[in-house]
């Protein structure tokens, strides 16, 4: 069978403006998690809530909705439906200095740490682009829909060349 | 503006889409007559104090129910609409 070569969604990355980096991210597979009506899965995150799981992240990424980022996908029966996002979504990282000082240009999310804690997840719009981020204690982790790769990164490193001039004035 | 989403918490306006009055969620019988589809798709109240408008939580894609006061701009409630899918 034929050996397929993963290809990023994006490219140019890593690039850094000023005191941010933005680089390309692979969460490894990502399986989102949806339970059906009225059923329970264990383990299952609260909305915001990334919990360890099976080695890999059990992320809280939308309305009933979860995504296991990082290990197999589980048999989960009738309890929810499993479906395999990893080509789906394009992932990235926002780090450094000034990685809140871009992301408060494009969000309208609420970024102190105290409304937006390390090890929280958050589902936010970056500009139009419907977003889920991932707060760590580097930055952010930042996923959006595979198809708006180029427009993340466009609105990201627009929001990065602004802030890293402010700082340069 | 905020509105707070019973799933996120307290958002900025700017995250959320208006659809329109609550009204669109009392949908008539198929065989309601005339007059009550006209009402359900053309006449609206414009209400100078309380009304009850959806909203969609863009991020989180939930379905809101906002019940505001148009004088005081004040919030008073916000109800996610999923059970009634």
């Amino acid at each position: 069978m034929a050996d397929l070569i993963a290809e990023l969604a994006v490219k140019g990355l890593p690039v850094t403006h000023g005191r941010a980096t933005l680089a390309a991210f692979d969460p490894g597979p990502v399986t989102a998690i949806a339970p059906w009506p009225g059923r329970v899965v264990p383990g299952f995150p609260a909305p915001g809530q990334v919990l360890a799981a099976g080695g890999g992240r059990m992320v809280w990424a939308g309305r009933d909705t979860a995504f296991l980022l990082g290990a197999p996908a589980p048999d989960l029966g009738d309890l929810a439906a499993v479906t395999d996002q990893s080509d789906g979504w394009v992932w990235v990282t926002l780090t450094g200095a000034d990685a809140v000082a871009v992301l408060a240009r494009l969000t309208a999310l609420d970024l102190r740490p105290a409304a937006f804690a390390p090890g929280t997840s958050a589902r936010a719009t970056i500009n139009h682009l419907p977003a889920l981020l991932i707060r760590t204690a580097e930055g952010f982790e930042i996923a959006a829909f595979r198809s708006m790769a180029h427009s993340l990164k466009h609105e990201i490193e627009a929001a990065m060349t602004a802030v890293a001039a402010r700082r340069a004035l | 503006m905020r509105l707070t989403c019973p799933c996120c918490g307290p958002r900025d306006r700017r995250e959320y889409t208006y659809y329109g009055a609550a009204e669109f969620l009392n949908r008539p019988a198929p065989d309601a007559g005339l007059d009550a589809w006209d009402a359900y798709l053309h006449l609206r109240d414009n209400p100078a104090g309380e009304t009850r408008d959806l909203w969609y939580h863009d991020p989180c894609q939930s379905w809101l129910e906002v019940t505001r006061n148009t004088v005081t701009h004040e919030i008073l409630a916000v109800r996610a609409l999923g059970d009634l899918a």
